[in-house]
């Protein structure tokens, strides 16, 4: 198929004269897809059949979809001494670098690791007979059903770059991700595609500053008894728009487990749409979030599909808000007939340190297997005066007794990173970060 | 209790027979018999003519038909709500009725005593007392000891028209107003137009808006201040002519201090064809007032094959409009072929309280999407929700429910249970609760399960030597007793033979 048939399906089919529609406006000039030209051609066809969000959308009732919308997305000043230090740096691990959601050979290690091949979106696609061509768009695809996601749609009509990995033995170490950024108005569309094998594992680092605006889309399949550990931790400091959705297919007895840590931000969604339709499957899905101002809106949305027998899900997802901050969580676990001893859990806290800030919530449930196990549970509350005073009857200063409570209202999430260094270098960046910003939960 | 003939159940191992009894027996229905009796019908359909009719047949003032006019009006650009997890073919509005009347009401009756014998009997074989003397038995017939001296006033609706309210000289001598809300919208026009579509306005929901312009009757209640109503009172809904939809509107208004426990029972006959009921209940809750409102619903499920049963899409809604007030709803969904049904509560007044304890029960075709709002917008309100969901053959169950802590609503409370239990393996139980928290010094919690009691009790239970099934036996009835125990007595009888239902063997 040429490339040109990708511009063709982005004319307006109705109409056809005056200004283009809101759609092409935000798609722009779409790249050229090469190997991936009819998947993204496909989901260019699913986006314009199902059209982009508006705001009375159910699955958009808490969360503005036109930052995402919009054709264009305000500069934001780059300052690269600006923020935190780079995350991960001392953790032995392969970086490939994106700078302003392209690839910078340059920057990035040497792609050779043993146990798994890489090789950037843009080269993949350009081989011919890459596996690319049969796995890009698919796990997307089959995720917009029950409820539509027209930004990963988007995404994978539009991704101009990303990574395809194929883990065929255990990653002899950890891969990371980094997001650069130059230009001030980079708007950002990466997808990614991971492939593990039976047996195989990977941990993957996401971190970095992704963009003015970002849209991240990962595609995980992970064949039979295949482990896949996943954090991300994007950089604070930054009004960032973005959008990431992590779509992952479990095979039997395969273990995912994805932690996202957020620091601030401007306007952000992270969605994961996991498919656990073979039996035995574990995943598990957690989140830490601090926020701090009224600009800050910060939403999870996850959704767990069990179809298969004895599946194991858990959903963590913790938020500290101050100063008008806006937490989101929907949640939503759904158990098809005939997945029996599915043992589904579902937490989502929210801390609120001042009367500004808001915290909105829908965790649900729908289940239409008897013999299962599934809970939910949704606490939102005040940091515990209680527990407050008696660290301070102990004499430990009302600022660091605040920082100690936030840090212990956030552990059950980052209990989830099962790396034992990584989940303390998590830890500690959360604890620099209260520490050198008190005045954001004391 | 009768003997299992449901074929089409499956059921796990370890699901105790007293709990698959009493599913089965819900399968078979026991107000399905119709009265015979002559009805005038108003034509088919709904339109602007009909709206006028009805309101013209309740001999209703001016300012009423325009109300319902603008309601009309208003639904014709509204679109019917797709949202809850239902489905169900097209509703023809045009295809039913939406008044029909016995024809011996056509002159209404002075006193009970010159209402057709029929309509008394038919009440009569429901179990409902339409006799002041009369001692309640229990509503709808429940077997069990008579509550001695209790006494319940009824106003009992059949199909458009209230037949008929027990004890009202009584009452009014203690200053409560109970009586049909088409009397009260002739005698009291002052209180109805205060109140009416104060709480669920005209343009509320789709149903709501219908239920506004066509509604036929109902009842209407209003205790003065300081009054604790001297006995409880009660509205009994029958559905009895064919095609014909009910749409009933209830207004209660408790004024400061005063207190008033309500009940509500509705039944129909089996009929092969779906019939829609559309009601509005509001309920104005002022300074330190407190009404409790409970319901059994037994409207007629459909058969096992889903043919036929009540379409329920009901807007129940109170509003604690002073400080202190309180409001409890309860209720024991068991019937109907869809239930649409969210009884709410907005928390206006400083420390107002409101309670939801629900058990929905659907089996074979049935299909509920039924819950609570707990709109907090006062000061120290509190609020309390606890729902149990039993599904059974192939019916689906849904909790949906709003919890909203709004800005102003500071230091308030909120405990949201919501327990689902499903008994074979074709059904389905559903959450969809909503929080939405807009101010940090208010607490809510949320905690929902599917199948599972508490592991703690039991090994509570087990370390002081009761064996597994006592112990999961006591848990149950300490669990449903949340429920079962807000109804009042007459109630709690119809309701536990409904609910004698164990969660043993979903333990997983």
């Amino acid at each position: 198929m040429p490339d040109s048939a990708v511009l063709d399906i982005m004319t307006p089919s109705v109409g056809g004269q005056g200004a283009p529609d809101p759609l092409s406006m935000r798609l722009g000039t779409l790249p050229q897809g090469g190997a991936t030209t009819a998947a993204r051609a496909d989901a260019l066809a699913r986006l314009r059949a199902m059209g982009l969000p508006r705001p009375r959308d159910e699955y958009w009732r808490y969360t503005d979809p036109a930052p995402f919308t919009d054709a264009t997305v305000a500069a934001q000043a780059v300052d690269p001494a600006a923020g935190d230090p780079p995350l991960f740096s001392d953790v032995d691990r392969l970086r490939i670098v994106f700078l302003d959601g392209r690839f910078d050979a340059a920057a990035s290690d040497d792609l050779t690791l043993s146990g798994i091949s890489i090789l950037p979106l843009s080269q993949a696609q350009a081989e011919a007979g890459h596996w690319i061509a049969g796995a890009y768009g698919r796990l997307e695809a089959a995720g917009q059903s029950p409820v539509p996601r027209p930004f990963a749609a988007l995404n994978t009509a539009a991704a101009t770059d990303g990574v395809v990995i194929h883990v065929t033995g255990r990653a002899a170490k950890p891969v990371q991700i980094l997001y650069r950024r130059a230009d001030a108005a980079a708007d950002v569309v990466c997808h990614h595609v991971l492939r593990l094998d039976p047996g195989a594992e990977l941990t993957l680092l996401e971190s970095g500053l992704v963009g003015a605006r970002g849209n991240l889309v990962i595609e995980a399949d992970l064949a039979t008894g295949a482990r896949l550990h996943h954090i991300a931790a994007l950089r604070a400091g930054h009004p960032r728009v973005s959008l990431t959705h992590l779509f992952a297919r479990l095979g039997e007895g395969a273990l995912l487990k994805s932690f996202s840590l957020s620091v601030d931000g401007a306007h952000m969604r992270s969605e994961a749409v996991i498919d656990m339709a073979a039996d035995d499957a574990v995943a598990h899905v957690a989140g830490a979030m601090l926020g701090d101002g009224r600009q800050v809106h910060h939403d999870d949305t996850v959704f767990i599909t069990h179809a298969g027998l004895r599946g194991e899900s858990r959903q963590v997802f913790k938020k500290v808000l101050k100063n008008g901050a806006t937490g989101v969580f929907q949640g939503k676990i759904l158990v098809r007939p005939g997945a029996q001893k599915t043992d589904g859990y579902q937490i989502s806290q929210a801390l609120l340190l001042d009367e500004a800030s808001q915290f909105l919530a829908k965790p649900e449930l729908e289940i239409y297997a008897d013999d299962v196990k599934c809970s939910h549970g949704s606490t939102t509350g005040a940091i515990d005066e209680t527990a407050l005073f008696y660290l301070r009857s102990r004499g430990v200063p009302r600022e660091r007794a605040v920082v100690l409570l936030v840090l212990s209202f956030l552990a059950d999430a980052l209990a989830e990173i099962d790396d034992e260094g990584l989940r303390e270098r998590i830890a500690e960046r959360l604890e620099d970060w209260l520490n050198t910003r008190p005045a954001a939960v004391g | 209790m009768a003997a299992l003939d449901m074929p089409e159940l499956e059921v796990r191992e370890g699901v105790d027979r007293e709990t698959i009894e009493t599913v089965a027996s819900m399968g078979s229905y026991k107000y399905g018999w119709d009265t015979e009796i002559e009805m005038d019908y108003a034509p088919k359909g709904v339109s602007e003519d009909i709206v006028r009719l009805i309101s013209q047949r309740n001999e209703e003032p001016e300012w009423m038909t325009e109300w319902r006019l603008a309601a009309f009006r208003r639904w014709q650009t509204m679109a019917e709500p797709r949202w809850a997890m239902l489905n169900y073919p097209e509703i023809d509005y045009q295809d039913q009725y939406y008044y029909a009347r016995p024809k011996s009401m056509a002159v209404k009756p002075k006193s009970l005593d010159e209402v057709d014998p029929k309509l008394l009997a038919t009440y009569e074989k429901l179990g409902i007392p339409l006799r002041e003397q009369a001692i309640l038995a229990g509503i709808e017939g429940a077997v069990g000891t008579p509550a001695e001296g209790r006494r319940v006033a009824v106003d009992a609706v059949f199909d458009s028209v209230s037949v008929g309210t027990t004890f009202q000289a009584e009452l009014a001598r203690a200053g409560v107003i109970f009586c049909s809300i088409s009397e009260a919208i002739r005698n009291h026009p002052e209180l109805v137009r205060k109140y009416l579509g104060s709480v669920v306005p005209q343009s509320d929901n789709y149903f709501a808006t219908l239920n506004s312009a066509v509604f036929s009757d109902g009842s209407f209640v209003y205790i003065p201040p300081g009054v604790r109503c001297p006995m409880e009172l009660s509205t009994y809904f029958r559905i009895n002519a064919e095609n014909t939809g009910q749409f009933e509107r209830t207004l209660i208004i408790a004024d400061k201090g005063s207190y008033v426990s309500y009940l509500e029972g509705c039944t129909a006959p089996k009929r092969d064809v779906a019939q829609l009921h559309a009601a509005v209940v509001e309920i104005v809750v002022l300074e330190d007032a407190e009404v409790k409102y409970s319901t059994v619903q037994n409207w007629y499920p459909g058969d096992e094959q889903g043919r036929g049963g009540i379409y329920n899409f009901v807007t129940k809604r109170a509003d604690c409009r002073e400080a202190r007030a309180k409001v409890m709803w309860t209720q024991v969904e068991t019937g109907s072929a869809i239930t649409w049904k969210y009884p709410s509560c907005i928390l206006r007044g400083d420390e107002s309280q409101g309670e939801f304890y629900s058990i929905a029960i659907t089996n074979n075709a049935q299909q509920a999407d039924t819950g609570t709002k707990m709109i907090h917008l006062g000061k120290n309100t509190r609020s309390r929700i606890v729902s149990k969901g039993i599904s059974a053959g192939r019916a689906q169950n849904t909790y949906r429910g709003l919890v909203t802590m709004h800005p102003r609503a500071t230091n308030s409370r909120n405990y949201t249970q919501c327990d689902s239990l499903l008994i074979g393996d074709k059904c389905g139980a559903h959450t969809v609760p909503y929080i939405e928290v807009k101010n940090t010094s208010s607490r809510v919690e949320h905690e929902a399960t599917t199948s599972k009691v508490d592991e703690d009790q039991l090994f509570y239970c087990r370390a002081r030597g009761m064996d597994e099934e006592e112990a999961v036996a006591l848990v149950v009835n300490g669990f449903c007793r949340d429920v079962l125990q807000a109804l009042p007595m007459e109630f709690a009888m119809e309701a536990q033979s409904l609910v004698a239902i164990s969660l043993e063997g979903s333990v997983g």
